[in-house]
């Protein structure tokens, strides 16, 4: 279980985050929602240490993250997708996917490699090929492969879905939706996307100015009109 | 024909040693965005340790792999305690301290080995090889030289391409944030690469002084040189460092065979700005975008 306390972070005068609080239970989807500006992608870069938090915590399993070195997350079973991707487009693609797998710490095993090809099959034709070359799509998939490297137990995406065709993202969160039954992981789902979002989880978080404002099922959120105009804009 | 080949020889020596040190610039610039000014006294000061050495009484290579072995930690201290504070910062800061180590290592090397020209002795002998009843531009020590740098560059081929430690190094030169995020520990590759860069570095001062004068400031024209190879081949681009440095030298060797050895540097300048106006990315980086 993820757990955000009060969490607080500033840049500056900015209040970006003020007093957070939620959980997200082990094996599910809990999507963070809001506007442009709303304070998601500092939520994750918080929970992760990429941004330092000014107050409260953020624990999985009772081990405090926010205070613990970004380069150790992959040891805890944290993988952070950060916004725009991060592909390191200079690197091959199969050289993408062992990086992923090498924070784990120990050697990367072919075998490890191959699981994630059958996952993406689009990636097997190009491993060899530097990561610059591929579609907004395969980048997606290459990032998402990579988190997977580590075999993590908590997926962190920010805007997984930002740029690519609806078709995409459909075949995408279908994907994660499996990954979530077969291996119990559990994400915090980062979506302007919010129909999309809630369509494959069971919380939605909604931040607004940097402070929670709905904190519910997904499909109650889902089928509330006055919460969904208010807040989601569909 | 004879003349030729003697100018190419001596260009190509000469062009290995700019590649060298080209290549210790890139290796820094890659990671950092910092033009490292204070290459070229690093790498004297390091040649100096190996003077000491020598002059000490002990073997060449015994001080040979002291320089090597100085010019690694010297770069990691001068990474650690130099640069590391200002990381994250205007990359102009960094800048500016490399300017000022530059000037620091100058005066302290002065202080302490003096301030005169000293020979430095070469490993091999350094008249020109008999082909026949000629002889050819090219000495023992000019083979050494070449083969020296091969294998650095091999050697880091190998690294940067073949090994998981290498594949870290790149990750935390292109992207620190997802490296992080994967678990790269991103300042000790960032160390790791000041120390390789600056090793090479040492090479190239080491190969300089073979056989000829060394003072405070022998290495000051190189890091011309050596900062023109690296523009010429991209600066983002080892290999590009690597060809730019070999064009160079034999363009050089070839203006200062038939033109004049006088005008060399101004050919140097030439080059500088012909690369700068017509192709700014260099020769050979394909000018990729950095991030998505
Ligand atoms: N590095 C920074 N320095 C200063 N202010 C920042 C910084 N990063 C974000 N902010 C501010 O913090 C607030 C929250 O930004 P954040 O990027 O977390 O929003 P977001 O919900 O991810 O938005 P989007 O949907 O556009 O990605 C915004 O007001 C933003 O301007
Ligand atoms: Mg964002």
């Amino acid at each position: 279980m993820l757990e955000v306390r009060e969490l607080s972070t500033s840049y500056g005068a900015v209040r970006a985050l003020q007093e957070v609080t939620f959980t997200a239970p082990r094996g599910e989807v809990t999507a963070v929602l809001g506007a442009n500006g709303a304070g998601k992608t500092t939520l994750l870069r918080t929970i992760t240490g990429l941004v330092r938090a000014q107050s409260g915590s953020a624990s999985y399993d009772g081990r405090e993250l926010t205070r613990t070195a970004p380069e150790l997350m992959p040891g805890l079973g944290i993988a952070h997708v950060p916004e725009g991707r991060g592909v390191i487009t200079e690197l091959t693609v199969e050289e993408n996917l062992r990086l992923g797998g090498l924070g784990r710490g120990g050697r990367v095993r072919p075998e490890e490699l191959e699981r994630i090809y059958e996952l993406f099959p689009a990636l097997a034709d190009r491993r060899a090929a530097l990561a610059h070359v591929l579609s907004g799509g395969e980048r997606q998939m290459l990032v998402l492969g990579r988190a997977l490297m580590a075999e993590p137990t908590v997926l962190l995406l920010d805007e997984p879905s930002l740029g690519l065709a609806p078709r995409i993202v459909a075949q995408l969160f279908e994907l994660l939706q499996s990954l979530v039954v077969e291996q119990g992981l559990t994400v915090l789902l980062v979506e302007q996307n919010a129909r999309s979002a809630l369509s494959i989880a069971h919380r939605g978080v909604v931040l607004s100015l940097g402070r929670v404002v709905v904190d519910e099922r997904a499909d109650v959120l889902a089928g509330d009109d006055q919460l969904r105009h208010a807040y989601l804009g569909f | 024909m004879q003349q030729l080949v003697n100018t190419l020889l001596g260009g190509l020596t000469l062009g290995m040693v700019y590649a060298a040190f080209a290549l210790a610039l890139v290796l820094i610039w890659r990671s950092t965005r910092i033009v490292n000014f204070a290459q070229a006294p690093m790498a004297m000061v390091t040649t100096f340790v190996a003077l000491r050495i020598i002059e000490g009484g002990h073997s060449y290579w015994l001080g040979f792999a002291a320089a090597l072995v100085a010019g690694l930690v010297l770069g990691a201290v001068v990474e650690r305690v130099l640069i590391r504070p200002v990381e994250g910062k205007a990359e102009i800061n960094a800048v500016i301290l490399t300017l000022g180590l530059f000037i620091v290592l100058h005066a302290l090397a002065a202080v302490v080995f003096g301030n005169r020209y000293r020979s430095f002795p070469a490993a091999f002998g350094i008249r020109g090889i008999e082909v026949g009843d000629t002889t050819i531009a090219l000495t023992g020590f000019g083979i050494f030289t070449i083969v020296a740098v091969l294998v650095v560059m091999g050697l880091l081929v190998l690294l940067f391409r073949f090994t998981d430690l290498g594949l870290r190094m790149r990750a935390a030169a292109f992207n620190q944030e997802v490296a992080r995020l994967l678990g790269v520990r991103v300042g000790r590759m960032l160390t790791l690469g000041w120390a390789l860069a600056s090793l090479v570095g040492s090479l190239a001062g080491l190969l300089i002084a073979g056989g000829s004068l060394v003072h405070p400031g022998y290495m000051d024209a190189v890091v011309v040189y050596g900062f023109v190879a690296a523009v010429l081949g991209g600066l983002d681009s080892p290999a590009g460092a690597v060809v730019g440095g070999l064009l160079l030298g034999l363009s050089l060797s070839l203006v200062s065979g038939y033109v004049g050895s006088q005008l060399v540097a101004l050919a140097a300048l030439a080059i500088l700005m012909a690369v700068l106006l017509l192709r700014p990315q260099g020769l050979f980086s394909q000018a990729r975008e950095r991030r998505v």
